[in-house]
């Protein structure tokens, strides 16, 4: 069975083609290059490098956010659109959990984080290969959660480096930080959780924001002061 | 004899999702839209990260649903088209992903078209285009006359300095307290008034083809404010008219004295604000005085629709203007001709 993964839920763009129990081609960056610019191209380049033609292509892997909106949205409607064309089945896995995936044999808990802006992150919080979370998070409720866990916590994702210095004033000895080769996603790791997985009905595949959008928060609190 | 030709157009510019089938350039073998008007009414407007995720939950629904009515398969088409630009960027980029994913997977070749050029091309759905051929293109986001001397051949002539037109309708439906989106409203309420209040018409610079909206807009909103402190009810009706009065006159004076300059022979209005009932009687009247062919394709053509874009993209890709998949959504891309 011959897999495509796309991740292009942050800045990183990771593009894998996986045969069988082979990584055929994989590719993995973290240039500031736009992902709708970039992503077919890559997809396209690495494709010709494994000798792969689109329609023998049978199952895609995509990573489904949280993230930048508008990034996750490209990754997601490329996998949909070429899943629902090729007509072969979709897969879409938390892009927090591809990422500390990265970090499979760790003994203690991963987090991944991506930042969120004012003091805020995505976090995933996964213990013993289960969830234990995955939220829109302040850093300050996530960093207590973590401390009450009372485990050895490893952190994964580029932008641990922005909150690196809160993170260990807070956990100290209690807490690594994977070093810059697991910092990237990974889509052969992205595929190889897919293939657990059940596939999605393609049409309904959309991101996970995990935030609604300011406007409708907004609407939102409007409805509840008028009663409805 | 010639192959026929069979474009599929993607459209995400703004809040439709929207996707069909032309054949030839001309006849419509299938056209989807998927309107998110119902959910941006809450908000009085489109909200952009809003029209972006209905795109996501819509797109393949809609070129699935093109493909099917047309009871054609990818193998089918010809070329992909989709609108490269103007609009808003995170909702094109929808369109453009799909579009890019979809003639990647099927091998075939892709079309970036311009968003004007495709409400233009329009009227190639239901006629022959006759060149030169002078288009008013208005709607909520574009107040603009284009000369086209030959088939894909743009001129911008005029455009808005301000606000669209379409944009001023929704202001002023706003005051008036009307939903959105307020045009239809305003002209409703214009066309039922026998009395029309006196507002001021923009003619700019003599013999400019340009338009400028947002004094009268600001010219509204100040009358009805200084009646509403004065404790004076306004009847919404007059208020509407006047406004209309004022945007139809200039827009028809200006599209008339261009098509007599540039001696077209076909005039045609295209956009959303195209449907409205003044405007096209107006224009309607002064250009059968004037002895000149105008059009204005049907309501479902004037407003967002990917019909347009196949049928720009088949004169573009007929003309050999590829795109290729390092393509980005365009929010101020320019009319360029590819003729
Ligand atoms: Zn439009």
């Amino acid at each position: 069975m011959i897999w495509l993964g796309i991740d292009t839920s942050n800045t990183p763009l990771a593009i894998a083609i996986v045969k069988d129990e082979q990584v055929l081609a994989s590719f993995q960056s973290s240039m500031k290059i736009t992902h709708s610019i970039g992503t077919m191209p890559a997809i396209e380049e690495l494709m010709e490098k494994a000798n792969i033609k689109p329609n023998e292509i049978e199952a895609i892997a995509v990573a489904k956010g949280p993230g930048s909106y508008t990034g996750v949205r490209i990754g997601v409607t490329i996998g949909k659109t070429l899943a629902w064309t090729l007509k072969v089945p979709i897969y879409s896995v938390s892009s927090l959990h591809v990422l500390a995936e990265n970090a499979p044999y760790f003994q203690g808990v991963v987090c991944s984080i991506m930042d969120a802006r004012r003091s805020n992150v995505f976090a995933g919080i996964y213990a013993n290969g289960e969830v234990v979370k995955e939220a829109h998070i302040s850093l300050v409720d996530l960093l207590t959660t973590l401390d009450n866990m009372e485990q050895q916590v490893l952190f994964v994702g580029m932008d641990v480096s922005i909150h690196w210095e809160q993170i260990k004033e807070v956990l100290g000895d209690k807490v690594q930080r994977a070093n810059a080769a697991f910092d990237l996603p990974n889509a052969a790791v992205l595929i190889e959780m897919a293939k657990k997985m059940e596939p999605s009905e393609v049409h309904t595949v959309v991101p996970e924001y995990l935030r609604i959008t300011e406007a409708e928060a907004n609407w939102m609190k409007e409805q509840k002061k008028n009663g409805n | 004899m010639r192959k026929d030709q069979y474009i599929l157009g993607i459209e995400t510019s703004c809040d439709e999702t929207a996707a069909s089938i032309v054949k030839n350039g001309h006849e419509i073998i299938s056209n989807v839209v998927a309107s998110q008007i119902e959910s941006h009414k809450r908000f009085g407007g489109v909200v952009p990260e809003v029209a972006s995720r209905h795109h996501v939950e819509q797109i393949t629904i809609v070129i699935e649903e093109a493909l099917k009515q047309a009871d054609m398969t990818p193998q089918d088409l010809d070329a992909v088209a989709v609108t490269e630009g103007p609009g808003l960027v995170g909702a094109l980029l929808i369109g453009i992903n799909a579009a890019k994913a979809f003639a990647f997977a099927n091998g075939l070749p892709l079309v970036g078209v311009h968003h004007i050029a495709g409400h233009i091309y329009a009227n190639a759905l239901v006629q022959k285009m006759e060149f030169p051929l002078l288009a008013l293109v208005v709607s909520g986001g574009h107040t603009e006359l284009v000369l086209m001397k030959e088939d894909g051949q743009f001129e911008l002539i005029g455009e808005t300095r301000d606000d669209a037109a379409g944009e001023a309708y929704d202001k002023v439906a706003r005051v008036l307290n009307l939903p959105y989106p307020g045009g239809p409203h305003i002209d409703k309420l214009a066309n039922e008034s026998d009395e029309a209040l006196q507002f001021p018409r923009a003619w700019l610079e003599e013999g400019s083809y340009d338009f400028s909206f947002s004094g009268l807009k600001s010219a509204v909103i100040n009358y009805q404010h200084n009646a509403e402190q004065r404790g004076e009810e306004i009847n919404p009706n007059h208020l509407a008219a006047g406004f209309q009065q004022s945007v139809v006159e200039v827009l028809t004076t200006k599209t008339i004295r261009a098509a007599r300059e540039f001696k077209v022979k076909q005039v045609i209005a295209a956009g959303g604000v195209a449907a409205n009932k003044g405007l096209r009687n107006s224009l309607e009247e002064a250009f059968t005085k004037e002895n000149i062919h105008f059009y204005v394709p049907p309501i479902k053509l004037c407003t967002d629709n990917a019909a347009m874009i196949a049928a720009a993209g088949n004169s573009k890709y007929s003309a050999g203007h590829l795109s290729d998949m390092s393509m980005n959504g365009r929010p101020g891309l320019e009319l360029n001709s590819w003729n």
